[in-house]
């Protein structure tokens, strides 16, 4: 197994060097470089030159990559032309906001998918099943900040239910340890904090749930009904064993095998869905930052946050694949 | 055996699945027989016949919506007797596993890939006899090594990829048996085997059936394997049954076109070199319905217009003598000089023992 791990996590050096190789070309290639973010309108061709000269940017293509490549390797992934600070550093202080709305958005899809799935194939051709299916078609369909829209709007803003944005409430004080909030909160037992985040989590925490939740309730249905037909399956009923085990280790077992690659997969698609919705809800993540970043032109930090989700999906695929090997012995074997 | 009453009574047993759009499908149409302990009974056709259909019934295996069944099918069990068709679902999830067990015919796909052979084996010891932890393991590895698979308690931790063809079917046989069910269904267990293994499953069964008296239901298209194995046999032709007798009348003496036809289409080793083989002409599609007539009257040699007034009945062939020997024909083949000797007296279970190291 260590051998496994060690083995994969090599292999993210070429996938890594490639994703480089990628964003540096995509930087040459893009038209209105830094130098017009960051000087005026109105400053004079001679001006920009000189910029581009103190950045580097008038070296030969090979030597501007190698330089980026050391940067990036040294974790250096240079100054938000924003803040003016450090852009690993702003990452730092924003992702435990987003990881604890990405970890939200999944508990919420997890949990009402794969029950929901599951129901549906058993109960097909119903009104349930019907409802499942339709549901997340329209789930796949909507836009997510459009979904975002509509429940901050209604939820929010009609009945009030929940805070529209933020984290946290203004004038709720806390301990800062790890900077996740619900954690802390936690820890040091302030269940106000935690039940404020969580009440300022709920709504991003749905819309950028949406996606996620359609593809697992889709795909455990799929799954089930396809297991339910297996042979194993009759000779488990052949047996005479109870309703409940031909169920949970016949049926279910098998069938979340292709549901846990899908959720690896869709968790890595949420750093980058967390733009659109952290932005409707002005949550203080990574996301809101990116946004900005977006219309500011701020390279650094977008070529960051691409770096970052490049690696975030990697390191996720190798949760999947060690988690994959654990359920399915035939993968272990090979 | 010549107890009164037999321990499975199989009475005009029909399955009709209805599927929205095309109507409705009899493909189990009237079948009767009868099981008795310690004797091993064929179900014969070919493809489409009805033949799985029938087992599935037995074992209430059938799909709950789009099929019905029809008939009866009374058991002799401990506690009195019972129509399988019948009884509840819970009562029949009793029953299966412990009192009826079945062998399905591709072993791979039979059993779960992601579950260690010994929890399979042992899920049913505990369900159907209580057993437990250590005790179950032990009586699984027991089991295991009674249908011959080697280092059985290795095997128990093995998952069914890492097994032979051959050790999975035993794998799967060691369930059936493990709650000494006294009846057994095998549905073509051996289709998906190699040769050599073919034999020592058969024998391995023929075992099973001669120690502990079970009745085994053996489904097959194979006539070498009812030739080796079957005491009694039913040809099924269209969810019928167009003959029926004990082994030795129906290889000798077949009346029914249809049983000719198949055992004139065995391939033989004596044939001359490039000669083609003789199939039964048309295929199982080629049928008319049995209201109208012999379902198989369209791909027969010897059909008249008799055979096209009504369903023809199931009568004893001879002068009543005939040993149980029946038939579905009104126009039988008096002779037949295509009785195959050969198959009858071929060793269709090998003697030879050596046993597979998977």
């Amino acid at each position: 197994m260590l051998r496994f791990i060690v083995r994969r996590l090599l292999q993210l050096i070429p996938t890594l060097g490639g994703l480089s190789i990628l964003l540096f070309v995509w930087l040459q290639r893009l038209p209105g470089g830094p130098e017009y973010a960051l000087l005026p309108d109105d400053a004079t061709a001679e001006q920009r030159a000189m910029l581009r000269r103190s950045l580097g940017l008038d070296e030969p293509v090979m030597v501007q990559y190698l330089a980026f490549l050391r940067r990036i390797v040294q974790g250096d992934l240079g100054t938000s032309l924003q803040t003016g600070r450090p852009v690993l550093d702003e990452f730092f202080l924003r992702f435990p906001a987003t990881f604890e709305l990405a970890v939200t958005a999944m508990l919420i899809a997890v949990t009402i998918g794969l029950p929901l799935g599951y129901l549906a194939a058993r109960r097909r051709g119903t009104a349930l099943d019907f409802a499942a299916v339709g549901g997340s078609l329209l789930g796949i369909c909507t836009p997510v900040f459009f979904l975002a829209f509509i429940l901050k709007v209604v939820f929010a803003e009609r009945l009030g239910l929940f805070p529209s944005a933020f984290r946290l409430s203004p004038g709720i004080s806390r301990t800062d340890i790890t900077g996740f909030v619900v954690l802390d909160g936690m820890m040091t037992r302030e269940w106000d904090v935690v039940w404020d985040a969580v009440a300022h989590l709920a709504l991003p925490g749905l819309a950028l749930a949406s996606i996620p939740l359609a593809v697992i309730t889709r795909m455990t249905r799929a799954s089930v009904l396809e297991v339910m037909g297996e042979d194993y399956v009759r000779t488990a009923n052949a047996k005479g064993l109870h309703r409940g085990t031909v169920r949970t280790r016949h049926v279910l077992r098998n069938a979340l095998l292709p549901v846990v690659t899908a959720v690896g997969l869709l968790a890595g698609s949420l750093f980058a869905g967390a733009v659109l919705t952290e932005s409707v809800f002005a949550f203080p993540g990574i996301g809101s930052f990116v946004y900005i970043a977006t219309q500011e032109r701020d390279y650094p930090v977008l070529t960051g946050f691409i770096l970052l989700i490049a690696t975030m999906y990697v390191l996720i695929n190798l949760l999947v694949d060690i988690s994959y090997s654990l359920l399915d012995p035939r993968v272990r074997a090979q | 055996m010549s107890s009164s009453t037999p321990l499975l009574a199989v009475d005009d047993l029909s399955v009709v699945f209805h599927r929205r759009g095309s109507g409705e499908t009899r493909a189990v149409d009237g079948v009767s027989f009868s099981l008795e302990e310690g004797r091993v009974t064929g179900l014969v056709g070919e493809s489409g016949c009805g033949k799985s259909v029938t087992s599935l019934a037995l074992m209430g295996l059938l799909p709950d919506r789009g099929v019905k069944v029809g008939g009866s099918a009374v058991m002799r069990l401990p506690d009195g007797e019972a129509d399988l068709l019948r009884i509840s679902q819970r009562r029949m999830r009793d029953l299966r596993g412990s009192q009826l067990a079945m062998i399905f015919q591709d072993p791979l796909s039979s059993l779960n890939p992601v579950v260690p052979i010994g929890l399979q084996v042992t899920e049913i010891l505990k369900r159907h006899r209580g057993l437990r932890g250590n005790a179950a393991r032990k009586e699984a590895a027991d089991l295991l090594y009674r249908v011959g698979i080697p280092d059985p308690t290795r095997r128990l931790n093995e998952y069914p990829h890492q097994l032979s063809g051959g050790m999975r079917q035993r794998a799967l046989i060691a369930m059936a048996v493990a709650c000494r069910p006294r009846l057994m269904i095998a549905d073509e267990p051996t289709t998906a085997l190699d040769v050599t293994i073919q034999a020592q499953i058969l024998e391995l069964l023929k075992d099973l059936v001669t120690e502990e008296g079970t009745a085994l239901l053996m489904i097959t298209h194979d006539l070498g394997v009812v030739a080796g194995l079957c005491d009694d046999i039913n040809v099924l032709y269209a969810g019928r049954a167009v003959e029926t007798a004990p082994r030795r009348p129906l290889f000798a003496d077949p009346t029914h076109p249809y049983t000719v036809g198949l055992l004139g289409s065995i391939p033989r080793l004596d044939a001359p070199r490039g000669e083609s083989l003789t199939p039964v002409r048309g295929s199982v599609n080629d049928n008319i319905a049995w209201t109208d007539g012999c379902a198989f009257a369209p791909r027969c040699d010897h059909y008249t217009m008799d055979c096209l007034q009504g369903p023809p009945p199931l009568v004893e062939v001879g002068d009543g003598n005939g040993g149980g020997h029946v038939h579905r024909c009104v126009n039988p083949i008096g002779h037949a000089d295509v009785v195959d000797r050969e198959v009858l007296e071929s060793p269709a279970v090998v003697g030879d023992d050596e046993e597979e190291r998977g």
